[in-house]
């Protein structure tokens, strides 16, 4: 679980990775071609990403004749979600460290 | 999607502790107490002023003092400044201190992350993790 989420922000810290990303959010399925029009890098730049972002389990991609159809995988940003709650744990943690701290002061 | 890259999160976290207030300022407000409890710091009870905190794993934090109520209220920024703009964090942290029967209720507050920010929060996590180690083996020694 922590080695997809670790994963899934470094794919994702890549500005035009992002970009593809949020694309296919946005406008679902499309080809590396249709990609690449807009993208303002290379083809071969964009299948890279698409790689990435594939083992990161963002995209997943579909074979139709002689293209490959990429789609966001939505399911994916689950882990982004509970940054909240794991954040709510840090603070729980730096509690207890107070009050330990409180506990050893005077008065 | 849209949404929830511009989303404002929000953390809330409350605790009473068994100890007065102006014992728990003291330990919210003095550098050598902050860094105890939370990390190293040029922190000073001084709305306006700017500090740094400083986390183990070589990540700093800019923050600056918003509000100075003695023994009440204590908020300031907690930012993480980076050229990308997915390592970025702009938040506020507020803590608010109520006197109760048996001590203190403390409430923290933190607001302002995004859905991008997320990296940034990641790693400072990693970091505070060590350093809590750190600091369960130096209240075990004092016991």
């Amino acid at each position: 679980m922590t080695a997809t989420r670790d994963e899934i922000f470094r794919t994702l810290a890549d500005p035009t990775r992002r970009a593809i990303f949020e694309r296919l959010c946005r406008e679902g399925e499309k080809t590396v071609t249709a990609l690449t029009a807009r993208a303002g890098v290379s083809q071969p730049v964009v299948s890279k990403h698409l790689a990435s972002l594939k083992r990161a389990g963002l995209v997943r991609d579909r074979a139709e004749g002689r293209q490959t159809h990429y789609s966001a995988e939505y399911a994916a940003l689950a882990p982004l979600i509970d940054w909240a709650h794991e954040m709510t744990g840090f603070w729980e943690k730096k509690f207890d460290a107070l009050e330990d701290l409180l506990n050893r002061m005077d008065q | 999607m849209n949404d929830a890259s511009t989303e404002t999160r929000t953390v809330i976290v409350e605790r009473e502790m068994s100890h007065p207030p102006e014992k728990l300022w003291r330990a919210l407000t003095q550098p050598h107490l902050i860094s105890e409890w939370l990390m190293n710091n040029d922190f000073s009870p001084v709305v306006g002023h700017r500090f740094n905190l400083r986390g183990e794993w070589g990540g700093v934090l800019d923050c600056e003092v918003l509000v100075v109520e003695p023994n009440k209220q204590l908020s300031y920024s907690w930012n993480h400044v980076h050229e990308d703009r997915t390592y970025n964090l702009r938040s506020v942290v507020t803590l608010t201190l109520t006197p109760t029967a048996r001590g203190t209720h403390l409430r923290m507050e933190q607001a302002g992350f995004l859905a991008h920010q997320t990296q940034a929060f990641h790693g400072a996590r990693h970091g505070w993790q060590a350093f809590l180690e750190k600091l369960d083996t130096l209240a075990t020694n004092l016991d």
